[in-house]
């Protein structure tokens, strides 16, 4: 854990925002992760310091008081906490039964928000996001043109798009192009 | 300028074309006036223009002939930048479809130097080299001939038109869509299918490649439905679909593509009609679509028929004429015959008739026409020659005259100024056969028709072979899950009929077109199968019938006909050729669309890269990495400043960005036993704490990866990988984990990007970066070589290795990635006062090389065992398992004469040598020489001041102290064989 210091802290896509008449992007603020990887005792474990249920089905998600959990596989969850700093998560002590690494600062995240942002993604993205193919509070692991991404609805027309951070500038200048092509 | 006429073939009272709206627009520069909605055919027809292109092998003067995509002839040059750059320009776009708009220039392609007098024309001359299989037969000899004079003049010859010669500047988009059901073709089977699918709430996709929806029905003047005019038919159906918020509606939009799993390429043209085009908009929309359901609804193409110069301008085909006039208000001329083989042409000229055109005469093939039709044409007054047939024209810009062989054979020139035929409709059924679909031969109406698709789709109308309208109504509603609409149909014409082959006797001496775009008569088809071409796919590609863009919409049948008639087979044994995607031909910017400039493939950075930038390096690319590869100070070249970015290393320190070495955690009470399993190493005896080189194999026992693996706790690992290799490192080991050894109980989670990794080497980075750390004592006592710590560095949490690739005292500190430039920061203002420097990739790989390390993939090339490399010493001998060992026993990979990694001193230290050269044991021996080896690396070392080298070598390990020869180019190099290690060979510094 940090305390009160002075090194400055960077991350990437500081502060971008473009928006139009019907989508805006914008990058969201730093929070913590964690790669979750679990057995299914693991998972009952580790929820005891999550003070909420891991979701078990695929694409489901679970938050509370602004923590996050994505479903991405069988024993795999991304955590993310938007309120508190880096490796906030990471249990103290050794578990044999489950992983927990942080991985606040590889990943960032782009909200893209707006009746246009299904279609936003849609420019690069294959995965159907209907409402009705990916209902709000679903998540996927996918990928916007030729860049790994971790797409999660958080509501009707709002999505979260995680990505490694140096793919960041990719996503950010894909995700502003297609924004042009919204509206259709 | 203004146009030389005001449109004299504009029919007042027909087409749907609003007469007050005048585009201008230019031809070959001449300037001309056409009608908002146009076509460049139409257009150009309006003013009376027919002749707008030279054909591709023997220049022939070529009108248009079709009104639709089919169009083989009139294929033009269109340029779309008011400054004529160059970058604006495509070729080979059809009349037929290309809108016209305010100020575009249109040019004619293929000849020279006009359209009227075409040079090039005198390949007609010659034609007789030109033979079907030419390229095969004329082009064979003198053999010399062929680099200077055939070659040459075939790549002149091939193609049509001119490329771009600047950069597209235009954006192209690209859309991901899901439906239920995907309708591709907006006539009245694509409507009616839309308006019963709508009705039961699903998601629609409906796309045309035309302007506006409707099809023929656009075209068609007579008939009703319900009481309606076709078009108000059509008119009322768009609208009651474009209130559905479930239906998407794309005009000019062809589904060119029918892929896997129902998946469908659409593409939209978004700007090519527009003159001032909204900058924000792409040129072109690619619609890639996942389908339940796959309704084709593409209509019929019409045939033309096949006899002597059918290909002169003024002859055009039935359907194309009834279009002009109906949809663009556009007559083909003053004085039409009509030369038919079914009863649709009988409707394009009584249309004509009305609209004031004079029908010289109507020439039908059959010996029997419907009597209605014939009482038609006699009250009308016009004249219909049963039984008969066209068998040549006069004029050759333009048509004036046909010449008839009549039912009692005599023969009759009739004087006409355009002549529209038809042989019939062809069922399109590209998309089906694109779906994998086989088409069937149906006996009965020659024609080949869609089956089963293997895909979940469907065809509809007449590309089912469906020839009138109620029963396509029927199609479409059942299509989609509906029932037969009940609507009263009248004065429907049926498509039924037809014939496929030559026309008339004159196709067997002159120059009868099959196939426009390619230039292939009937003659080159019957010589073909005469010089032993029996299957159609060889008559094809002997021809080329059929391999222009258009795919031989119009000329396969006839090609197959004639095939099979000299071979006295039925015609599905002949064959049917497989259609391929595009159905027509599409830009490459639609394939490209956002992945071009910035964003072909991402380009990664670390959070150093920006100092770096600031201060002066050069960078190269690594994988999708940008890594800084030498700082440059003012005045230096790479040489110099790798030199002394060496030097500096070597005696004072150095900071490096190792960010982009790839990174794994591996966690789990079984780590340390995955380890053992994935690397040739053993791991038991590592206490936390400690590092260790291991190197990876696939089970081959060829060198996979290699890295420095921390070990942090007895259950966690911090593994690192090549820069290149992290992504496949990761899926290799997960393969493993997943499939091989399920039953382990250990996790991966890619770190890579989670750190940023700062190397400090040197005699002095300990005294650099002491001050910097808190929680660790790295004293050389308590911290010594190959040892990692989690501690604090600039008060952020750290992973700190003591670790060296360059052979100095070396540490590798790892912080969070967005403290990683303000980390660095403090250290460099610390090392620059110490006289150390910033070093980038260049100088690390010589300062490696000195050392002896290896680079997996420069050094390594998967077929390097580890035994090839050097590298014994870390292939566990005692352990029962590891990915590789039982490759690494194979009887090859034990054998003498395998090449081994070995150094090179060349006896000039002044030369350094090429990587990838060959090195031979007899520079004097005959060529070609046996080659013994190559060069895998190669620098000038600074700090040894001479060249040094590393190769893998026949037997190498034994060699050491042999001369052996490096044959260039101008000179042979002499070099000794000697062992890796360069510098330092004790070791003394990297423990200091």
């Amino acid at each position: 854990m940090v305390e009160a210091t002075p090194t400055k802290r960077i991350a990437p896509a500081e502060g971008f925002r473009v928006a139009n008449s019907v989508v805006s992007i914008e990058t969201a603020k730093p929070a913590s992760r964690i790669s979750l990887r679990a057995t299914s005792a693991g998972a009952r474990s580790f929820e005891k310091s999550l003070n909420f249920a891991l979701p078990r089905k695929p694409a489901e998600t679970a938050s509370a008081k602004g923590r996050h959990a994505l479903w991405l596989g069988p024993d795999e969850w991304l955590l993310i906490d938007e309120a508190n700093p880096d490796d906030s998560m990471v249990p103290r002590l050794p578990n044999k039964q489950f992983s927990a690494v942080d991985v606040s600062h590889r990943n960032m995240a782009f909200i893209v928000a707006g009746p246009g942002a299904a279609a936003t993604l849609n420019a690069a993205c294959p995965r159907n996001l209907s409402l009705a193919a990916f209902p709000v509070k679903t998540c996927s692991r996918t990928v916007l043109g030729k860049a790994e991404i971790v797409l999660y609805r958080t509501a009707r027309d709002t999505f979260r798009v995680e990505c490694w951070r140096s793919y960041a500038p990719y996503v950010r200048d894909l995700l502003a192009i297609a924004s042009k092509d919204a509206h259709i | 300028m203004t146009p030389s006429s005001k449109q004299p073939y504009r029919a007042k009272s027909h087409g749907a074309l609003n007469h007050a709206r005048t585009v201008r627009f230019t031809f070959d520069g001449k300037p001309y006036e056409g009608l908002e909605g146009d076509t460049l055919a139409s257009a150009l027809l309006a003013n009376g223009v027919h002749l707008m292109g030279r054909s591709f092998k023997y220049h022939r003067p070529r009108g248009v002939m079709s009104a639709g995509v089919e169009e083989p002839s009139a294929l033009i040059g269109i340029s779309r930048d008011k400054s004529n750059s160059g970058a604006r320009v495509q070729p080979n776009v059809r009349a037929s479809v290309q809108e016209i708009y305010d100020g575009m220039n249109a040019v004619s392609q293929n000849r020279f130097p006009s359209l009227n007098f075409d040079l090039g024309a005198v390949n007609s001359l010659l034609a007789p080299f030109f033979a079907a299989g030419f390229y095969y037969k004329t082009f064979m000899w003198p053999r010399k001939a062929w680099d200077k004079v055939y070659e040459p003049f075939i790549r002149r010859a091939a193609g049509l038109g001119e490329s771009p010669t600047e950069t597209d500047p235009d954006r192209y988009a690209n859309r991901f869509e899901h439906c239920d059901v995907l309708i591709i073709g907006g006539g009245a089977a694509g409507l009616m299918a839309a308006k019963t699918a709508a009705a039961k709430k699903q998601r629609i996709i409906l796309c045309d490649e035309n302007p506006s929806l409707g099809g023929w029905l656009l075209a068609d003047s007579d008939v009703t439905i319900d009481g309606k005019s076709g078009t108000q038919w059509v008119k009322d159906t768009v609208a009651e679909l474009q209130a559905n918020e479930n239906v998407r509606l794309l005009t000019r939009t062809t589904g060119f593509g029918y892929f896997q799993q129902n998946m469908v390429g659409l593409v939209e043209r978004v700007t090519d009609h527009l003159a001032q085009p909204d900058m924000d908009l792409p040129r072109e929309r690619m619609w890639q679509v996942r389908a339940d359901k796959v309704v084709i609804a593409q209509g019929a193409i019409e045939r033309h028929l096949v006899f002597a110069d059918n290909d002169r301008p003024g002859i055009v085909l039935a359907g194309a004429a009834q279009k002009w006039l109906n949809q663009f208000g556009v007559t083909v001329g003053n004085n039409v015959g009509v030369f038919t083989a079914c009863d649709t042409a009988y409707a394009a000229a009584f249309d004509l008739y009305e609209a004031g055109t004079h029908i010289a005469v109507i020439v039908d093939q059959r010996a029997t026409v419907d009597q209605a039709l014939l009482e038609q044409a006699n009250e009308l007054g016009i004249r219909v020659m049963p039984n008969a047939g066209v068998v040549g024209v006069t004029g050759k810009l333009r048509i004036n005259g046909i010449k008839v062989k009549t039912a009692s054979g005599s023969e009759e020139t009739i004087e006409v100024d355009a002549l529209i035929t038809s042989a019939g409709w062809t069922p399109s059924l590209h998309l089906y056969s694109q779906s994998r679909g086989k088409p069937i031969w149906d006996e009965a109406s020659q024609r080949f028709l869609p089956g089963q698709s293997p895909q979940a789709c469907v065809s509809i109308g007449a590309c089912n072979g469906t020839n009138d309208l109620a029963t396509t109504f029927a199609e479409a509603a059942k299509a989609t899950g509906g029932r037969a609409p009940k609507l009263e149909i009248e004065n429907d014409v049926s498509l039924a009929g037809g014939t496929i082959g030559m026309a008339s006797e004159s196709a067997e001496t002159g120059k009868a077109f099959v196939d426009f775009q390619n230039d292939v008569t009937a003659k080159d088809i019957k010589l073909a199968v005469r010089e032993g071409m029996h299957s159609i796919e060889h008559v094809k590609r002997y021809t080329t019938n059929g391999m222009a863009t258009d795919q031989g919409k119009l000329s396969n049948m006839h090609g197959l006909s004639i095939a099979a008639k000299m071979l006295d087979k039925p015609v599905p044994e002949v064959g049917l050729t497989t259609f391929r995607a595009p159905y027509t031909p599409t830009t490459f910017g639609s394939f490209v669309a956002h992945a071009r400039g910035t964003l072909f493939d991402p380009s990664r950075k670390t959070p150093i890269h920006e100092w770096a930038q600031e201060n002066g390096a050069e960078f190269e690319p690594v994988s999708l990495w940008q890594r800084a590869w030498y700082f440059p100070r003012p005045g230096e070249d790479m040489h110099e400043a790798v030199d002394r970015e060496c030097r500096t290393v070597r005696t004072s320190a150095g900071v490096f960005d190792a960010s982009t070495l790839g990174k794994i955690e591996v966690v789990g009470p079984d780590a340390a036993a995955f380890m053992n399993i994935m690397y040739t190493n053993g791991w038991d005896k590592l206490k936390p704490g400690r590092a260790k080189y291991g190197i990876m194999c696939r089970e081959d026992g060829f060198i996979y990866d290699d890295g420095v693996v921390g070990k942090l706790s007895d259950t966690r690992f911090h593994v690192t990988t090549t820069t290149g290799g992290a992504p496949r490192v990761l899926n290799h080991m997960e393969d493993y984990l997943q499939t091989e050894f399920p039953d382990m109980q250990v996790w991966l989670t890619s770190t890579t990007e989670q750190w940023a990794t700062i190397a400090v080497q040197g005699p002095k980075a300990r005294e650099i970066i002491q001050p910097l750390v808190t929680g660790a004592d790295i004293s050389a006592e308590k911290f010594p070589h190959m040892s990692v710590v989690e501690c604090q560095v600039c008060g952020v949490p750290a992973r700190l290795f003591r670790i060296s690739f360059t052979g100095e005292l070396g540490f590798e500190i790892n912080v969070p990635a967005d403290y990683g430039r303000a980390v660095w920061e403090a250290i460099w203002e610390r090392a620059e006062p110490a006289g150390a420097c910033a070093y980038g990739t260049e100088t690390m790989h010589v300062l490696r090389a000195e050392k002896g390390y290896i680079i997996v993939g420069q050094d390594t090339d998967g077929t390097v065992t580890p035994h090839d490399a050097g590298l014994s010493w870390a292939v566990a001998k005692s352990k029962p398992d590891f990915v590789g060992k039982r490759g690494l026993q194979r009887p090859d990979l034990t054998a003498s004469g395998r090449r081994q990694l070995v150094g090179l001193k060349t006896s000039d230290p002044k030369k350094v040598v090429q990587e990838g050269a060959q090195i031979v044991a007899d520079p004097e021996q005959a060529i070609p020489m046996k080659m013994i080896g190559f060069v895998t690396s190669s620098y000038w070392s600074g700090t040894l001041e001479r060249s040094i080298a590393m190769a893998v070598l026949e037997d190498g390990f034994a060699r050491m102290g042999e001369t052996l020869y490096i044959p260039m180019e101008d000179e042979v190099i002499e070099v000794e064989v000697e062992g890796t290690v360069f510098y330092d060979p004790s070791g003394e510094k990297i423990n200091g």
